[in-house]
């Protein structure tokens, strides 16, 4: 007996939108056993995860959470999806996310305490968009012009750019008053964004940009020329070679808008629910959103919902660490198989598995 | 200025400076080795960093547990080896995407190691010991570089030197080769294309898991999450900065064993540069190594398998 897999005649639709469901499914399967193996009741470990933060009563402050989770995953996923759809591969959107929160920053440093006006935040959301976009463009210049892999320049410059900040934060931008530790000063209210309710809740008017940015994302890869262009190079490049598209202003493009958006999640998060610059603003966002792009089927309506799925896994898991005593990796070891599955099942749209019952045999000569 | 300089040259010839080039550039010599293999096969593993970060955890936990390094680093390459197994299944089993499913695999070993080093954060071993022959380590100069390594770094001068004789004077090693350059006609001549890439994707998760070993069992004694701190996407990068050559491949693990270093050695000489400028040091080296060497591929004899990354699904 042995496992083969036959190309589709056609892609399937069902397994198209049942794959993510599917995956899901699996991942959730597999956690109740492995909760199991280290005797934690699976049922008990489903519900801290995926429940409980789902029911928390008024203010809903665990929902308010998974929005402000959601919300740099979406943006940033919604980016890496223009390029993974291209065949373009930017995996180092953690390291724009991180220029993007630098560049933005550097605003909130030089007018701290200064009261100058409304003007700081909308300009610093621009710098970070601008610096992610900048920064994003490095390894899809070096592309183009160079043939280099640009998947490991980019992800190199992640490197690069989680040594910026550190430096930044513990040299020039050091908060004088903030007892020696790598932050700078709080910023202003002029250079934060704010809360949306009254109450203990985070969550702030960045999601509504990540909001936007789907629905632009959506209507730029459906309704626009750039969008087929996109979708074409991925599926056929080929064919999109012989009707002329020129493939590297699509990685310039795609790099330098994933690398804006990657950015302006960047700048978002540090001025929202953040409020200050330190190391810790690098918490690998750029890494999950790759996951987060996938899930969605690289479609931004589907990343919507991957994106707030992810964000409960992340509240989930910090629940169950309190409650089920569990490490937080273990979070990062359900993203990764989730991730896998996601993958697996994607090949069933295009490939069935057949199970052959004999082995191979020689066919007639008159087959 | 002048005095900088010289100093700097003291120390770059400096016995010591040498040492650690050395222990520096092994896991780098490692994991390439066996993602050389991968490639030349056909198959791009972007999960080289997962794979090593794994084989780092495991390896220092077989190690602390059994109080052997030999323990400790087949724990890392079973480890390896096992973590690859699951993205042969994908990409060669489900023809999955390589890249996606590379990347896949480092987010999930970045994760899967925390959970496995979790307990072992703070435990110290006893590192492995350097090889010691009378006479010869005792020679000046060159005595302890040549011979008084840790056995790892014979294991990987053997590794490569083995890579080589393989790829290039033996049979076996030819059929890889003609499955990485034309999957298409090394199935029309009956070779198992799939099977070869699934042994060769096993060999390079096994030397992954074995240069993560090394980090815990003869760089540091103990283990940190995340301490491959990118060491497998280096790996990656030098294989092509080797133009999949193994000649060239000892060569840029070296070099960036070297510069990975150059930062830590210089601190002591006050230079005034940030230690953060001086640690981004080989990520840059990365790049401008890939732009040069990408500018230079056609003239330079590169060997990049034809078939690299592509999906292959046998017709019945």
């Amino acid at each position: 007996m042995q496992l083969v897999l036959e190309r589709r005649a056609e892609r399937s639709t069902v397994v198209a939108i049942a794959s993510p469901l599917i995956a899901i499914a699996l991942t959730l399967v597999t956690i109740g056993i492995l909760f199991a193996i280290i005797g934690k009741s699976p049922i008990e470990a489903l519900r801290v995860y995926f429940v409980e933060p789902l029911t928390d009563p008024y203010p809903f402050f665990l929902q308010q959470e998974i929005a402000v989770k959601a919300t740099p995953l979406v943006m940033i996923a919604v980016g890496l999806s223009l390029c993974y759809i291209a065949n373009i591969w930017n995996i180092g959107a953690e390291g724009q996310f991180l220029v993007g929160a630098v560049c933005g920053s550097w605003l909130a440093v030089k007018t701290n305490g200064t009261d100058v006006g409304h003007w700081v935040l909308p300009v610093m959301l621009i710098l970070g968009a601008l610096g992610g976009a900048i920064y994003g463009l490095i390894p899809a210049l070096c592309r183009v012009y160079f043939g280099a892999s640009e998947i490991l320049t980019s992800l190199m410059l992640v490197y690069v750019a989680n040594l910026g900040l550190d430096y930044m934060v513990r040299g020039p931008w050091r908060d004088p008053h903030g007892l020696n530790f790598p932050t700078t000063a709080a910023f202003d209210p002029a250079a934060s964004i704010g809360t949306l309710f009254e109450g203990p809740g985070r969550l702030h008017a960045g999601s509504i940009i990540a909001l936007v940015v789907v629905m632009l994302g959506a209507v730029m890869l459906g309704r626009t020329l750039m969008g087929f262009q996109i979708r074409l190079v991925g599926a056929a490049p080929r064919a999109a070679r012989f009707s002329g598209f020129d493939t590297n202003k699509l990685v310039l493009f795609t790099f330098a808008v994933s690398g804006a958006l990657a950015g302006l999640a960047g700048i978002v998060e540090v001025a929202g629910p953040i409020g200050h610059l330190d190391p810790g603003v690098a918490s690998g966002y750029g890494f999950t959103a790759i996951i987060v792009a996938f899930l969605g089927r690289l479609n931004p309506i589907g990343i919507l919902f991957a994106g707030l799925f992810l964000a409960l896994t992340f509240i989930g898991g910090e629940g169950a660490q309190i409650a089920l005593k569990v490490p937080l990796d273990l979070t990062k070891v359900f993203q990764g198989i989730l991730l896998f599955y996601v993958l697996a099942c994607d090949s069933l749209i295009a490939y069935r598995v057949r199970l052959l019952r004999t082995a191979r045999k020689v066919a007639p000569a008159n087959a | 200025m002048l005095e900088t300089l010289i100093n700097i040259f003291h120390l770059i010839f400096s016995e010591s400076f040498i040492l650690t080039v050395v222990t520096a550039s092994t896991p780098l010599l490692l994991a390439s080795s066996g993602e050389l293999m991968v490639e030349r096969s056909g198959v791009l593993n972007l999960g080289v960093e997962g794979m090593m970060i794994v084989g780092a955890a495991c390896g220092f936990a077989g190690a602390w547990l059994s109080g052997s390094i030999l323990v400790g680093a087949l724990s890392g390459i079973i480890a390896g080896a096992a973590l690859s197994g699951m993205f042969g299944i994908l990409t060669l089993g489900l023809a999955v995407n390589q890249v996606a499913t590379g990347l896949a695999l480092t987010i999930f070993g970045v994760g899967l190691s925390g959970l496995i080093g979790a307990k072992f954060v703070g435990e110290k071993i006893a590192p492995a010991a350097h090889l010691h022959l009378p006479m010869l380590t005792d020679l000046p100069g060159v005595g302890r570089i040549l011979f008084g390594e840790d056995p790892f770094v014979y294991v990987s001068v053997a590794l490569i030197i083995g890579i080589w004789l393989f790829l290039y004077r033996s049979r076996p090693g030819l059929v890889l080769r003609a499955v990485g350059d034309n999957h298409a006609s090394a199935h029309a001549l009956g070779y198992p294309v799939l099977r070869i890439r699934m042994l060769a994707v096993l060999f390079g998760g096994a030397c992954a898991g074995l240069a993560g070993a090394y980090l815990p069992l003869a760089y540091t004694p103990f283990f940190i999450p995340g301490m491959t701190s990118g060491r497998g996407w280096i790996a990656l990068a030098l294989v092509v900065f080797a133009s999949w050559r193994p000649g060239r491949l000892v060569i840029g693990a070296y070099l960036f064993g070297a510069v990975s270093i150059l930062g830590l050695a210089l601190q002591p000489l006050q230079l005034g540069i940030p230690q953060q400028v001086m640690n981004m040091l080989p990520y840059l080296a990365t790049v401008v190594v890939l732009v040069l060497i990408s500018r230079a591929r056609g003239t330079a004899g590169s060997a990049a398998p034809a078939s690299l990354g592509l999906v292959f699904v046998p017709d019945r």
